[in-house]
């Protein structure tokens, strides 16, 4: 199991409320579930909440969320400390999650690790000083043919090593937003080299 | 050889259009009414004949699991679940089908919906796949506003709703009744079986969860027959498959290709062989972290399917190809998934919450050759009672890496351990 913990008191912000474009969204949201199961909503109502709010869950959203559906507030907040994308205490700007399972460990990983070290002054669950980066280790996020790989804010960066990785964070650190996706010249997920299928009339061949 | 004709998924790399009319251009949502009006015995009979096993690792017979469901309504209505929950270390298939080809798992939506007479699909899309879920969503959009599902969907008088639901993560819930629990707005820990879900499933009404691939495949094998899809590949591991082969090959790439292609011959043909030529195979882990690896000697010659798979006493899982060469540090690479399933235990059941940490710390100990030999065994005999003694199948997905490790490196660990003594015990004086 993670154990996660909600951030201390003196980070905790009294109260909470959704701006009125999320109002609207909660209400469409809520509308994909069937009459009297608006519980079903928990989870996109708390990522709403966490992108409204610096990307980070704060107890007073986590209370407002079980009032707007009528859960008890420890229901809400178990699930809100059971899933790990919801972050429950302030995160850096840029948010980079970098894989380290065996996929993406036995293609460098560590060195993924070791260019933020280097570029950014931290190790994984460390924030910089000016608030401006997180680094934190993550399990399998799904990418594995494009190992190794960190997520970035809503974005897959791929086919890493430690030369993109230090570029993706120069750039971030002037405030760019790199190009997504595999950072080796492939477009997605085919062989680096060229296709062995789906080539045109070919047959696989 | 598979051929790009016979192949299902043609736009799995996305080099076109994934929108509606790149989608149809490919033959999606060609005649749809045409196979609803097949009826649901109908459509169900043929994906029974197709054999398709389902994509998400257990192989259970689609075309069953469909039949599971009600005929006749109760009063509580029947939904469709999508298991697009994707996180088992080494895969990543259904995200390119779903930010690739979305259409084909829309469209298998509503064909299996119609069959097991359900009123909506819920997509439980895993939370990282951000873009994935927008990709999605924007099928959805366009099939809703083309009259293919909603309303009276593609014509033929059966009203089907299709909603994509993120999850948040956590592994766990890519196991059916873990997903079941998050969808209802709970932590996802798994329930007892039974009731299973095709009786008691989402807000305690008949369900079915499916993975992607297994509904996405779903439509072209209605449009080709049954007879194409049991051409390919060999009796009860038919059709085709798409294979993710990462690791130490010289092209990590997603392929799809006929079941049982032989293991070497899909890393050779596709993925450019192993780093530094075949012969510097180690171990290939050949479904994804869950099963067992296999040594060089069995990757030679064994086919990629569930039957020839489980011969080796491995299994072809999602068929995630892991692959590993001699300059692995295998024991640390199995240490790794160690802590991965450490990590994903939900702590329902004690078996697998004390014991994934507790194989955990002692796989970190071997890595380093700090243990007693005779706790090899010891190691091996808690996998074996975690296996089997718990809810669902994560303490068994723990254990199976591990015994698989001692089956076939117990000489590396031991050789660790002895090195490690060698070094230990203090040199002594020689007065």
């Amino acid at each position: 199991m993670s154990a996660r913990h909600p951030a201390p008191k003196q980070l905790q912000p009294t109260s909470f409320a959704f701006s009125a474009a999320n109002e609207a969204e909660i209400k469409k949201i809520i509308a994909k579930y069937p009459a009297g199961r608006q519980a079903s909503a928990v989870m996109p109502l708390l990522d709403l909440a966490q992108r409204q709010h610096d990307n980070w869950v704060p107890l007073a959203a986590i209370e407002h969320i079980a009032t707007l559906l009528g859960m008890p507030y420890i229901r809400v907040l178990e699930v809100a400390t059971f899933y790990t994308m919801y972050n429950l205490a302030p995160v850096g700007r840029n948010f980079i999650q970098v894989c380290t399972t065996t996929p993406c460990w036995l293609r460098g990983s560590d060195q993924v690790l070791d260019a933020c070290r280097s570029s950014l002054g931290i190790g994984p669950g460390e924030t910089t000083k000016d608030g401006q980066f997180t680094v934190i280790e993550v399990e399998c996020l799904g990418a594995c043919v494009n190992a190794p790989m960190a997520q970035i804010g809503d974005d897959f960066y791929e086919d890493l090593d430690t030369a993109s990785t230090t570029k993706l964070i120069e750039a971030l650190k002037r405030g760019e937003t790199p190009k997504a996706g595999p950072q080796s010249g492939r477009r997605s997920s085919e062989p680096l080299s060229g296709l062995t299928t789906l080539n045109a009339g070919g047959g696989g061949e | 050889m598979l051929q790009d004709k016979d192949r299902i998924f043609t736009n799995l790399y996305g080099h076109h259009d994934w929108k509606l009319a790149g989608a149809k251009s490919r033959g999606d949502w060609d005649n749809t009414k045409a196979i609803l009006d097949l009826g649901p015995e109908g459509i169900v009979d043929v994906m029974k004949k197709s054999s398709l096993r389902g994509r998400g690792g257990a192989g259970f017979p689609t075309g069953l699991k469909w039949s599971f469901m009600p005929k006749q309504s109760d009063g509580r209505p029947s939904y469709l679940v999508v298991n697009a929950d994707e996180g088992e270390p080494g895969t990543c298939k259904d995200r390119d089908m779903m930010r690739h080809d979305p259409h084909k798992l829309v469209e298998g939506c509503l064909i299996a919906g119609f069959a097991m007479r359900a009123v909506a699909a819920y997509i439980y899309i895993r939370g990282e796949f951000i873009q994935e879920a927008k990709h999605l969503q924007f099928a959805i959009d366009e099939a809703y506003a083309a009259g293919l599902i909603g309303k009276n969907a593609c014509g033929s008088g059966f009203d089907f709703d299709v909603f994509v639901h993120r999850g948040a993560g956590a592994y766990i819930c890519g196991e059916e009744t873990a997903l079941i629990q998050s969808l209802e707005g709970k932590k996802g820990q798994p329930r007892l079986k039974p009731p299973f879900p095709a009786n008691v499933g989402v807000w305690g009404c008949p369900t079915t969860v499916n993975n992607v691939e297994s509904i996405a495949v779903a439509p072209t094998i209605l449009r080709r027959g049954a007879e194409w899809f049991t051409s390919l590949g060999r009796p009860n591991n038919t059709g085709t498959k798409v294979f993710c082969i990462s690791g130490h090959v010289n092209n990590p790439c997603n392929v799809e290709e006929e079941m049982g292609v032989p293991l070497k011959e899909l890393i050779e043909r596709h993925a450019g062989g192993v780093r530094g030529g075949w012969d510097n195979l180690l171990a290939i882990i050949p479904g994804g972290s869950s099963v067992p690896l296999l040594p060089k000697s069995i990757c030679d010659t064994v086919l990629m399917d569930f039957d020839s798979l489980r011969e080796v006493k491995s299994g072809l899982g999602t068929a995630a190809v892991i692959v590993m060469d001699k300059s692995t540090d295998i024991v640390r690479a199995i240490a790794r998934l160690s802590k991965f399933y450490k990590h994903e235990s939900c702590g329902q059941c004690t078996p697998c919450r004390e014991g994934t940490g507790w194989m955990w710390r002692v796989m970190e100990r071997l890595v380093e050759g700090k243990a007693e030999p005779r706790e090899i065994d010891m190691l091996l005999e808690v996998t074996y009672q975690i296996e089997g003694h718990t809810i669902c199948a994560l303490g068994d997905a723990a254990a199976w890496p591990i015994q698989g490790l001692i089956r076939h490196f117990r000489p590396e660990i031991e050789r660790r351990i002895e090195a490690r003594r060698s070094v230990a015990v203090p040199a002594m004086a020689a007065e």
